[in-house]
């Protein structure tokens, strides 16, 4: 009891020495839920892996910079670890291959990392017991090592903190980071914003990656300071909490069933270090079990039994990496012609698009002309506002990376994507293999490819998109496109924040049911966070709703400006290719944001010069293929609309009719009924 | 009162009984008179509902609470079965519960109801009633012969639905009644979550299983049609048969064969249409309005596509037509025959009636399927035309207003 009463009635200014922050960082560490302390449990096939390539590297890691170590430590990494395919063997020889590895991991069972396995095997020319000998060889060198091997990780902060170098007894040097770091560097919150791309590199379960505990102190100032800035201007709150940080950038990925747009963004997190080796085998051993070793890459995004068994994805996937001055999250829409409603939902959260289109000869064509899903999806995105684009022309490996046909493909999608409204200096064209890799984070390597194109590879590009101005200070609106339970009290809703701030413990209008709830809690990119601004994708937990008064498509409001809720408004739609003209009782489903509403056009107003925007004809009798024309629609329930020029985002709406998108509108007038 | 006679259907769905032999043998448009009728089935109801129009005279026997007050001075009330008859001033039908509410005065006296007290008539299946009109037009005459029609009514159900909604739908020849419509959140699939996704996919088809079962009854249906985008249908299929089999649910096992796999483009209620026009569904329906009516509706609009002159809708370009015998084809909802303004109906069965002297196909649309209610919407009359009528086109700018 008496050493509980110290405890209690210490004076923790006066005790901080650095004994006691060390144990406190242990103390903290130790409540953490099971799945996050799991990353710091010992794992021996895991640690092992990690520390082995660690060891080769080793010798280097002092001289270097800290970021450049990571880069290059990292990319080492991939490239060592081998997929079988990668290593262009004959099928005896990777049967001999597989019987050696067999033979080897029953003696050394699974403290070696398959990849050295492979590379010794494959020196001695799959000979078994000289590979073993070797192997247990290097495995004697590196156990002299082992006494150094706890101390460098240490060594590795991501913060540049001149004291590293002096580093003997890293015990006592990582105690003086430590208060530095939380008294000094405020607002840098490494805790929230890296994410933990790479849980297997050995300096993420190193005890130096303790950073966490000075950036939930930090966290902590930050909420008393909130509370004021609530008041304040939220541009200022914007630019205090995100002016340091990279910008995030939401990028939607679309274009015709099977082009590759889920292999090539796994193969792209895979380059980038962001799916762990081996979840990467899990996939491989389960795809090539089911007999598609081709989708071991796409089964990154698409996680469902039912989309792994079909082979196609059905929901947009979601995933994020960095790049040099982004954060990216990728959002992988599917391509099948069933789901463009999900599709519509995925890209409506987007700032930019990636188009993929399959360069195979036949693929393309099919894909492109009429009844293809490129032309829809392309439409689409436009139409929901995106307006930068990179298309990469893929699987250009099936066609010996020919220039010719890549020129073919870039000439014809060149002049589409100009009739479908998009700028040429805002489209992007890049060669590259998703199943290869090739041309994706690195420059390309494949000599036919190199002959003729010197562009950018896709990370580049990615990297080099604009990011669109977020409006922070207009009132809060944020759409709701997914209701679950979380893992705590009420239930989350997850969604896009269209305008505005959103901070824990507001009060939040849900419409169109107009109920008042509570921020519970806020996450963006599942790291809890204090508050979210316009442009986030973020979970919300609620309070003060009931979870089945809330649907998908429902709109959190300001209380005060409140979003307008109405059955009936005006649009100025442009109709697309139409098979039958639109007349006035029309039903259609209306596509806004994540919604998905009946609703019938209830008047044709004027058909419209599609140049001009004159009224060429009052009260058409119906509208044609590429009219352009002012409508009034009325919807079955009451939906969240806004006019286009006050919201864009709430403005736009899609229509579609059996399966395909007949117009896109602009919400010009709410009519109050 | 005159009562003029009308000649006995063949006793089919609905018993047409003649109660006075007519002075004329011959019923032409005009005659007024009587004619009892037994609703059989639901729908019925429904051509019951398009029959009896306001002003119009109905007998059926009813059950009305009675006061009685005895020489002491205290009144009792009871209930008694007794038969009236009202001319009636509203009618209120049930889509659901398809019961017919028949609201007016009663014009007979008889010893429980007083001469011109209210009363409201429920029109009970099986139980005959009599209807009195002063006036029977075609459009009339037409709906009793439809209503008579001895053809045994091919019953099929259909269920629309998407991840996350449901319409069960049962569609009969002449109405498309929601019977339940399934909306349940289903969480999206992310990062580590996938089972609440496959939790919420499993407990939506829970529901719309529970929906067929309760709604469907498989003595009377003959094909249960499932229609979804993508592969719902065929994941609900597995789980349903997966669910008949593990509860040994005769029902579902014995009528397999009934369901009928096809594809719909959402699961919102007038993706029937797409549904009603996949041939495979036409095959086994082949005897039902529904689908021959959406049939009509989409040549309306391929027409309209194709040469705008040769289709027209809108009641003062048909009229405009019609006088021109340039109709060929002409659509109109029942909706306008039941509109209370007698002037107004007298105009549209006389519309019907010349354009039928000119030779040209007359549907009646009913308002009750997904087809219908398009054709409501799209003013509740269009017309497919023989030669196209240009000038009619150019000449839209002042009228068009009619309908909203």
């Amino acid at each position: 009891m008496a050493r509980h009463r110290n405890v209690r009635n210490r004076n923790y200014s006066d005790e901080y020495d650095y004994d006691d922050v060390y144990g406190h960082s242990v103390e903290e560490d130790s409540c953490m839920s099971p799945s996050d302390a799991d990353q710091w449990l010992y794992d021996r096939s895991r640690n092992q892996q990690a520390m082995s390539n660690f060891l080769d590297s080793h010798n280097d890691i002092q001289e270097e910079t800290e970021e450049q170590t990571a880069a290059a430590h990292r990319s080492l990494e991939r490239r060592e670890s081998m997929d079988l395919r990668g290593l262009n063997l004959s099928e005896d020889d990777e049967i001999k291959l597989m019987s050696c590895l067999d033979e080897l991991r029953n003696v050394l069972g699974d403290t070696i990392p398959e990849n050295i396995l492979v590379q010794s095997v494959l020196k001695h020319r799959f000979n078994y017991d000289k590979a073993l000998d070797e192997i247990l060889n290097n495995k004697a060198k590196e156990d002299k090592n082992v006494p150094v091997v706890p101390l460098p990780p240490v060594i590795i902060e991501p913060i540049k903190a001149p004291v590293i170098a002096t580093i003997d007894t890293p015990k006592v040097i990582t105690t003086k980071i430590e208060p530095n770091k939380a008294a000094v560097i405020k607002g840098f919150r490494i805790g929230d914003e890296t994410p933990k791309s790479c849980p297997q590199t050995p300096r993420d379960q190193s005890p130096a990656k303790r950073d966490r505990t000075p950036s939930r102190a930090d966290q902590e100032d930050k909420v008393f300071t909130k509370v004021k800035e609530n008041k304040t201007d939220p541009n200022t709150q914007y630019n205090i909490e995100r002016g340091s940080d990279k910008d995030h950038l939401y990028i939607v990925v679309i274009g015709h069933v099977d082009a590759g747009k889920s292999t090539l963004m796994g193969r792209l997190l895979c380059e980038l270090g962001e799916v762990s080796q081996r979840t990467l085998h899990k996939y491989e051993q389960e795809s090539k079990k089911i007999g598609k070793q081709s989708f071991m890459y796409a089964w990154v995004l698409d996680e469902t039994g039912e989309e792994r068994v079909r082979g196609i994805t059905m929901d947009v996937g979601r995933a994020q990496f960095e790049t040099k001055t982004k954060k990216v999250i990728i959002l992988d829409a599917p391509g099948h012609a069933d789901f463009i409603p999900n599709m519509i939902t995925g890209a409506g959260q987007a700032d930019v698009a990636l188009l993929v289109v399959d360069a195979t000869r036949g693929e393309f064509e099919s894909g492109f002309d009429l009844g293809g899903q490129t032309r829809e999806h392309a439409l689409l995105v436009r139409s929901l506002g995106v307006n930068q684009l990179a298309v990469a022309v893929n699987k250009l490996d099936t066609s010996n990376w020919s220039q010719e046909r890549f020129n073919e493909i870039t000439k014809k999608l060149k002049a589409f994507l100009k009739q479908a409204g998009f700028k040429d200096s805002d489209v992007t064209f890049v060669p590259c293999s998703g199943l290869t890799g090739e041309n994706l984070v690195k420059a390309p390597t494949e000599a036919e490819l190199l002959s003729w194109y010197s562009g950018p590879c896709l990370l580049d590009v990615i990297d080099k998109f604009n990011v669109p101005q977020r409006p922070v200070s207009k009132p809060l609106r944020m759409s709701i496109n997914d209701i679950f339970k979380g893992t705590g009290s009420g239930f989350c809703v997850a969604g896009r924040i269209e305008n505005g701030v959103l901070n824990k413990g507001d009060k939040v209008l849900v419409c169109p049911s107009k109920e008042m709830a509570e921020v519970r809690s806020l996450s963006i990119n599942d790291l809890t966070s204090n508050s979210a601004f316009a442009g986030d994708q973020v979970s919300v937990t609620l309070s003060g709703v009931e979870m089945q008064n809330v649907a998908v498509g429902f709109i959190l409001s300001d209380p005060i400006q409140q979003v307008p809720v109405t059955t009936r408004f005006e649009a100025r739609l442009v109709v697309f290719n139409v098979k039958v003209p639109i007349t006035k009782g029309f039903p259609v489903l209306i596509h806004h944001q994540s919604l998905v509403e009946s609703a019938n056009i209830v008047k044709l107003k004027a058909l419209l010069n599609k140049s001009t925007g004159e009224v060429m004809k009052k009260k058409p009798r119906c509208l044609g293929n590429n009219s352009v024309a002012v409508v009034e629609i009325e919807a079955s329930k009451p939906i969240c609309i806004e006019r286009y020029k006050d919201v864009k985002e709430l403005g736009r709406v899609m229509l579609r009719v059996a399966g395909v998108t007949i117009a896109a509108g602009l919400v010009t007038d709410i009519i109050n009924i | 009162m005159k009562c003029g006679g009308l000649e006995a259907s063949d006793l089919g769905t609905v018993d047409a009984v003649v109660l006075t032999e007519a002075a004329s043998e011959d019923v032409d448009d005009g005659a007024g008179g009587c004619i009892a009728l037994v609703p059989e089935e639901p729908e019925d109801m429904w051509h019951a509902y398009n029959l009896i129009a306001k002003g119009d005279v109905v007998t059926a026997s009813t059950v009305r609470k009675v006061q009685t007050e005895s020489s002491t001075g205290s009144s009792t009330s009871n209930r008694v079965r007794t038969t009236l008859t009202i001319r009636v001033e509203t009618i209120d039908f049930d889509t659901q519960a398809c019961v017919l509410r028949l609201k007016g005065r009663n014009i007979v006296e008889n010893q429980y109801v007083k001469m011109g007290a209210y009363h409201t008539l429920d029109l009970e299946l099986n139980r005959k009633f009599t209807l009195q009109k002063i006036l029977w037009d075609s459009v009339a005459l037409e709906r009793v012969e439809l209503a008579c029609d001895p053809a045994a009514s091919a019953d099929v159900a259909a269920v629309v639905m998407q991840e996350g909604l449901a319409h069960v739908c049962l569609i009969t020849p002449s109405m498309t009644l929601v019977r339940s419509k399934i909306d349940v959140n289903i969480p999206r699939k992310r990062k580590g979550f996938v089972q609440q996704h496959e939790k919420g996919l499993n407990k939506f088809y829970e529901a719309v299983m529970q929906g067929i079962l309760r709604h469907i009854d498989f003595n009377i249906v003959k094909c249960v049609i499932l229609a979804s985008p993508g592969f719902v249908k065929d994941q609900f299929f597995d789980y349903m048969m997966q669910q008949a089999i593990k509860t040994d649910n005769k029902l579902l096992i014995e009528n397999k064969s009934k369901f009928l796999l096809v594809k719909a483009s959402s699961g919102f209620k007038h993706s029937l249409k797409e549904v009603l026009q996949e041939p495979a569904v036409i095959a086994k329906i082949s005897d039902t309005k529904a689908a021959s009516e959406v049939k009509l509706l989409e040549s309306f609009y391929t027409m309209l596509q194709l040469e705008p002159a040769k289709a027209f809708y809108g009641k003062k370009h048909v009229e405009k037509a019609n006088e021109a015998m340039a109709i060929e084809t002409l659509m109109i909802s029942d909706k306008l025959f039941r509109c209370q303004d007698i002037l107004k109906r007298k105009e549209y069965v006389g519309l019907v009636d010349s354009a039928r002297e000119n030779g040209s196909d007359v549907r009646i649309f009913s308002s009750m399927h997904v087809s219908g209610e398009q054709l409501d919407q799209l003013t509740g009359i269009a017309a497919v035309l023989r030669f196209p009528m240009p000038e009619l086109e150019d000449s839209d700018d002042e009228n068009d207003i009619d309908s909203d």
